[in-house]
């Protein structure tokens, strides 16, 4: 194309303390394109987001927006140029309605109820249902995005710049956005599209920026190219390949049955009757978008939250309904959480310290610490997953993402796990180390250990699940083996619609309906 | 312009140059502050930081009056690193006294030696109950330990003033509101002749090693601030947090007890209305201008009693207002507070 580009970005560099976060970035986005921006955690996507929407100023090189230099210092003088952002953390007030929230935004000349009226004439002319009364805190996650991408319009954008839109969204919910993308597309809006999930890319986009370690390393056309060849541009080598094997499981090592749990906190997801079982050898998942109780099982599994019925949680025949972490873990079950800085490790320890969270081989008799042992230990742990840490006394925040979800997770498969349950192994971690803790994962499987992963990345559950539930609205799903389960039938189980367990025709179990209204609400 | 900037890491010179330039702050306001009131800034800064360790007499008054600071901040620091923020120092150090004071009172002329480490025994029992009131408090109701804690002080002032008018009152003292004074057995022995120094400030010393040895060689010590750091660690660790809220308080008010029990059992000698003399309030300055951390701790507490001795003689030989040892613990502490920035941020000229 020969006309102005909308966006052009030459020579930008940003320098953070220690860090070049963009180096010498160069970018060009067409109007009406669909441009992607690609790659790992850490490669500075975000960080060229922040400069282009004014949320951080670069230390050199020139943006042109419809072939005028500008300085954007701010987001509101973004927006008044016609750039919109959607972050990837919604920034909605839950006690708000939806038009109050979009109000917040706005310029204060429009009264609330002119507010409601745009909302709704904007929302029907991209079909996205939206019902701008109702308080944030009764959205699903998919709506609020919703309101987001709303309250984005409404300020009628020239460039629309989405950061990991489709994180938080079911499969079918992702459709729906892209039809909403590419309706705007068609009328001139330029969208930036920040992603590392290569097949959405691959349908969305006609061009694509790679960028690593801060540095545009490629531009391709993504429709052209295979998810391998995308990903070598990404990562800048092959990622590691998975061995599938099948492998008979074992005895039973995770028993639920039962469960039923009240949230401890108001908005949190009750869990209704939860069974599931895990045997040794084998690597059960559990797919399903957040907030449907994924945090509270996973507490009540790691004894976090003690308050389940006896029986209902058992390890080989054990009753740890009530056990505390630390006995759970001398019964050989280990957990890795979510959140990795502030519950699996605490960032201003060293990594050395971080072992006694969940392994005491280095106390000796009365609580003494054995510093030496404890270090060396660290010092195994690093060398043998490859960890880049400035040793075994850097702090656990130095670290990045994918690093120390490696030391995490190493540290508790390094002590033979009969059981081990990983919520959200690969999550912000680079491709490269996601390979590579899959792998471990793997491993420890083929070792006979009990593996159950909580993810809601599909593509992960599919790649290492030997059988894959689904949670959703408090509820598990029957499982079904990897070989039988598709993107669509578990896309369509993640809004609760899974046939009931007695009868085979696939129609929505009674429990599920709740959940399937809401599913049908949040597809529009 | 000045701008400030976010370390990529915290600046491990800062984290010991700032306590010395937060004191030298101080100073300096400090010498305006004599300018000001009209006094000789030189004058004062010698009455100030000279005369207390001029003689081996005043550095043995200045060693007395860091015992109960160090004691007292001791106990505090593993509570403030627990994440318990137990305002009420002062009422755990009283009730100590109270405690102490009420099993010296028992001894007669003919008591063996053995009365003092009852009473000094009962001290760290009183300080520790009168913690572990805001402990049950705080882990029965969820009542929060800073307001308890701290209105527990005045209940604890109250109840010395009650027994030191009533019923502990000496019969022979000429009505003052004051306890005969111990026999004694009960009292302290000292450490060397001509001073008043006692066995107070060794006893402290060997506590700082083992407060030092229990935070940063246990794993007990290590749960009670991975609690206070991150709690959600702790609770995915499976360190309870009930535990780590008695232990704190305990050991905080077993401490301010023992400072309460060498005090009156020590250069006290009685029981009187003066007991509670803020030791427990300036410890938490203390405390936190040691870095929560044994070894500043001693030294931030020889600091203190030197701002206490300094103050009590600017009163008598300058005529300062009595005020002055306050104004320099809180100069103290502000100037601390603004120089910890540059722990965690540099400042930079420039756009």
């Amino acid at each position: 194309m020969s006309s102005t580009p909308r966006l052009e970005l030459s020579a930008i560099t940003k320098r953070y303390p220690g860090v070049v976060a963009n180096d010498n970035v160069a970018l060009s986005v067409e109007p009406g394109s669909i441009h992607a921006v690609l790659g790992e955690n850490g490669a500075g996507k975000s960080t060229l987001m922040k400069l282009i929407y004014g949320v951080a100023k670069p230390d050199a090189g020139v943006m042109r927006f419809n072939g005028q230099q500008v300085q954007v210092r701010n987001p509101q003088e973004a927006r008044s140029l016609g750039i919109s952002m959607v972050f990837q953390h919604f920034s909605l007030f839950d006690t708000l309605t939806v038009a109050e929230n979009v109000w917040l935004g706005l310029d204060k000349q429009l009264s609330l109820r002119e507010v409601v009226e745009r909302i709704e004439s904007k929302a029907s002319e991209y079909g996205l249902e939206l019902d701008p009364r109702r308080p944030v805190h009764t959205l699903s996650v998919g709506e609020r995005q919703r309101v987001e991408i709303v309250r984005a319009l409404l300020t009628r954008p020239q460039l629309l710049i989405l950061d990991e839109p489709t994180s938080v969204l079911t499969p079918q919910a992702v459709e729906s956005l892209f039809v909403v993308l590419r309706q705007l597309a068609a009328e001139g809006c330029s969208i930036l599209y920040i992603s590392h999930k290569l097949h959405e890319i691959r349908e969305l986009c006609r061009a694509c920026t790679v960028m690593r370690a801060g540095r545009v390393v490629g531009h391709c056309d993504p429709s052209r190219e295979t998810n391998a060849s995308l990903s070598r541009l990404m990562m800048g080598s092959e990622p590691e390949l998975l061995r599938a094997r099948d492998q008979a499981p074992g005895e039973l090592m995770l028993d639920v049955r039962e469960l039923q749990l009240a949230s401890e906190d108001p908005f949190g997801t009750d869990l209704h009757g939860i069974s599931l079982q895990v045997r040794a050898g084998e690597v059960v998942g559990i797919a399903g978008v957040s907030g449907n109780g994924q945090g509270e099982l996973l507490c009540a599994l790691s004894g976090e939250d003690r308050r389940a019925a006896p029986g209902s949680v058992q390890l080989a025949g054990v009753d740890l309904s009530q056990a505390s972490p630390g006995l759970r873990r001398k019964h050989g079950l280990h957990f890795v959480p979510e959140e990795r800085l502030g519950r699996g490790a605490v960032p201003t320890l060293g990594l050395a310290h971080n072992l006694l969270l969940t392994r005491h081989d280095a106390v000796g008799p009365l609580g003494w610490l054995r510093l030496g042992v404890l270090r060396a230990q660290a010092d195994e742990i690093i060398a043998r997953y490859k960890i880049k840490a400035g040793g075994p006394d850097a702090v656990a925040r130095s670290l990045s993402g994918g690093n120390l979800q490696k030391f995490i997770v190493g540290r508790e498969i390094d002590c033979n796990p009969r059981v081990l349950i990983v919520s959200q192994p690969t999550w912000g971690v680079d491709v490269g180390a996601a390979a590579h803790i899959r792998s471990e994962i793997l491993a420890l499987r083929d070792a006979g250990c009990a593996v159950l992963v909580v993810s809601e990345e599909l593509d992960e559950l599919f790649e290492i699940s030997d059988r894959l539930h689904v949670i959703a609205d408090g509820r598990l799903s029957p499982s079904v083996p990897r070989a039988e389960a598709t993107v669509e039938r578990i896309g369509a189980w993640m809004s609760g619609l899974w046939p009931s367990e007695s009868s085979q025709a696939e129609q929505p179990a009674r429990q599920g309906l709740n959940a399937a209204r809401e599913a049908t609400d949040a597809q529009g | 312009m000045l701008r400030v900037e976010l370390r990529a890491q915290p600046s491990k010179v800062w984290s010991y140059a700032s306590p010395l330039l937060a004191l030298a702050l101080t100073v300096l306001i400090g010498m305006a502050l004599f300018m000001l009131l009209g006094k000789d800034p030189l004058r004062g800064l010698q009455v100030f930081f000279w005369e207390p360790i001029r003689t081996p007499y005043a550095i043995g008054e200045l060693l007395l009056k860091a015992t109960p600071l160090l004691l007292i901040a001791l106990g505090l620091a593993v509570c403030f690193r627990s994440n318990v923020w137990n305002i009420g120092a002062e009422g755990q150090f009283v009730l100590g006294a109270l405690a102490a004071g009420g099993v010296a009172l028992l001894a007669g002329p003919d008591s063996g030696r053995w009365m003092v480490l009852a009473v000094l025994l009962a001290g760290v029992a009183g300080g520790m109950v009168w913690a572990g009131l805001t402990a049950w408090l705080r882990d029965r109701f969820h009542a929060n330990e800073i307001l308890v804690s701290l209105m527990l002080v005045y209940v604890a002032i109250q109840l010395l003033g009650f027994l030191v008018y009533g019923p502990w009152k000496d019969p022979l003292g000429y009505n003052f509101p004051q306890t005969k004074t111990f026999e004694a057995a009960a009292r302290i022995p000292r450490l060397f002749d001509g001073s008043r120094l006692n066995i107070g400030l060794p006893i402290a010393l060997a506590l700082a090693a083992g407060i030092w040895l229990y935070l940063f060689r246990t794993l007990s010590g290590f749960a009670q601030q991975v609690g206070g750091l991150a709690p959600a660690a702790a609770r995915f660790a499976g360190f309870s947090s009930r535990r780590a809220l008695w232990i704190a308080l305990l050991v905080s008010g077993g401490l301010a007890g023992l400072a309460g029990a060498l005090e009156v059992a020590g250069p006290l000698g009685q029981l009187t209305p003066y007991v509670p003399a803020g030791y427990g309030f300036a410890a938490i300055i203390v405390a936190f201008v040691g870095r929560l951390h044994p070894v500043g701790i001693v030294l931030s507490a020889l600091l203190m009693s030197m701002f206490y001795i300094g103050g009590e003689l600017a009163q008598s030989r300058l005529g300062f207002p009595k005020s002055i040892t306050g104004v320099f613990q809180g100069l103290l502490l502000f100037s601390l507070l603004a120089c910890d920035t540059l722990v965690a941020y540099r400042i930079k000229w420039g756009k």
